[in-house]
């Protein structure tokens, strides 16, 4: 048996090669590879097709590397942006007086009241649509539950001897939060950071298989999954099923390379 | 009473938030670069005078500036009045009311549903730690989490409609019957497959939730004291398990509200079914603002209403709630 640690590192490795793998593989998929041919029309899976071809004659495979990596770029972007947003929303809510702490958790609150999928309607809507509102909207609107968890935590952090002591010795507010609580938080930043890229992705793919972001010239995996009920009738089964199982796969790679971490990171609270 | 001001405060709280997403959403929808009258008249365009195009703007007070009109569109909301709804051509309460009713039936089914089979679930997982059970009941709860809502919809829709049609392919009522003549069986039988997507999604979080809790309640030192006068099995779970995380299960399920109301827009999507969330989306497709923001106003309220009850739940079963030390946590 491997250990947790060495567990951590196996799945850490393999998301990474996958994610990098998506990311190149995309960079060398061009359009040439994936114009229509219409000799390889809707053929099912096969060692030459593995995800089988559309209707069109294209490449299944292809098309969903193409997707995902649009993905994963959209959930990386919206992660790094929540969490700086998070970190700075949640470190200012507890360091700034009670007055920024009550209108801070006041706007976490309305963020959190929308339903999620309707403000990324309302953005993408205000954005005019197009894949600039899908990945604004999808990396403004993810710090809600995070503020929330880095608010607590320095709060709890203020009270401690050496924060009260660097405090009492006049330090300003920014001083401690850099010198004291940053270094602190860095592993739960690091987490949940992780942890908010399959929310990001997800709702990045439920927003344009709404039909919100529409680019024929980019397919997210949400648009080809949204193309595929139209020739489901048909028996055309591998359409749907390959490109969801794939966005599924990466998902769930991350989940639980952040699970992990977390358990490693904070034994206490990180059990599932 | 303590636990009435508690109440109280919360509540204004939501009154203040509710402007508040009137406003944002306001801001959002006037940035936008969709022209409001162009999308009303849509294909018609070339039949339509550029005074006739001026005079619908007058009409809606597009000519004015943003605050004025916000100033209308929120006194027009106190009263009642949503304005009119551009792609269905109909007072927008009263298209959010007929849609209301199909989304609550499918909203409330799969709610009472998850709620039901995540909390059996999440019980069996917990009383059989560690075992092969517990390991598959946790192992799909986790596959459920990262699995995105449509594109089980569309398994669920392949399988059950294309594969063994035992179902139809979407539309909430048959094609081609009258509204009247529609049966409760009609209804229920388009209701089964985005009612059985969104429970099956649903199920994960608060199984989870209600096996951790139970993990907590058996490793307390009063089941181990029940455990030594020699309680044991389902009595056990019975009498101080179930008791004690019920209500923060269901007050959960509650707070639950804004995923619920996500996940029915996406499976109304898949299975075409005529209910709020595909009113959202035409609404935001085909740019129907006064739509568009009634459907944003009236889901946050929904969400919140959850979250009061929620809140409710809390501070019966919490007492310190009541004496008001949370926030000193």
């Amino acid at each position: 048996m491997i250990n947790r640690r060495q567990k951590v590192f196996l799945y850490t490795g393999f998301s990474l090669i996958l994610i990098v793998g998506i990311l190149l593989a995309d960079v060398f998929v061009s359009v040439e590879n994936l114009r229509t041919d219409f000799s390889q029309q809707s053929l099912g899976p096969s060692f030459s097709h593995w995800f089988g071809t559309d209707w069109l004659g294209r490449d299944m495979l292809l098309r969903t590397v193409k997707g995902l990596a649009l993905s994963v770029k959209v959930g990386v972007v919206a992660s790094l942006a929540s969490t700086l947003i998070a970190l700075l929303l949640g470190v200012s809510a507890a360091i700034f007086g009670k007055r920024t702490d009550a209108f801070i958790s006041w706007l976490t609150d309305l963020f959190l009241g929308i339903p999620h999928l309707i403000l990324l309607i309302l953005i993408s809507f205000a954005l005019e649509g197009g894949v600039r509102g899908v990945i604004i909207g999808v990396a403004l609107t993810h710090w809600p539950s995070l503020t929330r968890i880095i608010r607590a935590e320095v709060l709890q952090l203020k009270s401690m001897p050496y924060v009260q002591a660097s405090i009492r010795f006049g330090k300003s507010p920014f001083y401690v939060a850099r010198k004291h609580m940053l270094p602190h938080l860095m592993p739960q930043l690091m987490v949940g950071s992780i942890l908010l890229f399959p929310h990001a992705v997800l709702h990045e793919a439920s927003i344009t298989f709404l039909g919100f972001g529409l680019d024929p010239s980019r397919p997210a995996i949400g648009i080809i999954l949204s193309e595929s009920m139209r020739y489901l009738t048909g028996g055309y089964w591998w359409l749907a099923v390959f490109p969801g199982l794939a966005l599924l796969v990466v998902i769930r790679l991350v989940d639980v390379v952040g699970d992990n971490l977390h358990m490693i990171s904070d034994p206490q609270q990180g059990q599932l | 009473m303590n636990s009435l001001k508690y109440l109280a405060k919360k509540g204004l709280r939501m009154l203040t938030l509710l402007i508040a997403v009137s406003i944002l959403s306001f801001v959002l929808v006037s940035l936008s670069p969709i022209d409001p009258v162009q999308s009303y008249i849509g294909a018609d365009m070339i039949r339509v005078s550029e005074e006739q195009r001026q005079q619908i703007a007058e009409n809606w007070g597009l000519d004015q500036p943003p605050v004025t009109r916000f100033l209308k569109w929120g006194s027009n909301l106190i009263q009642g009045d949503f304005g009119t709804s551009s792609i269905y051509r109909a007072p927008v309460l009263q298209v959010i009311g007929e849609r209301f009713i199909a989304s609550a039936f499918l909203m409330g089914a799969a709610w009472v549903l998850s709620g039901v089979l995540g909390f059996i679930l999440g019980i069996l997982a917990g009383m059989n730690q560690g075992t092969l059970l517990d390991r598959g009941i946790k192992l799909y709860c986790l596959i459920m989490a990262s699995t995105p809502t449509f594109w089980l919809g569309l398994l669920i829709l392949m399988v059950f409609s294309v594969g063994l049609g035992w179902f139809p392919i979407g539309l909430g009522v048959p094609a081609g019957v009258l509204q009247g003549d529609v049966t409760l069986w009609d209804r229920i039988y388009h209701l089964i497959l985005p009612a059985l997507t969104l429970s099956v999604i649903g199920v994960a979080n608060i199984a989870l939730h209600t096996r951790q809790k139970l993990l907590d309640v058996l490793s307390s030192d009063y089941v181990i004291f029940a455990r030594a006068r020699g309680e044991e099995g389902f009595a056990l779970v019975w009498r101080h398990g179930i008791r004690n995380i019920a209500l923060p299960a269901i007050s959960l399920q509650f707070a639950s509200f804004s995923e619920l109301f996500g996940g029915a827009v996406l499976a109304e999507q898949v299975f075409s079914y005529p209910g709020l969330g595909q009113a959202t989306v035409q609404a935001g497709l085909r740019g129907d603002v006064p739509l568009l923001l009634g459907l944003v106003i009236i889901s946050t309220a929904f969400v919140f209403a959850g979250n009061f009850i929620a809140d409710i739940i809390y501070s019966i079963i919490d007492p310190r709630i009541k004496e008001g030390r949370r926030n000193h946590d």
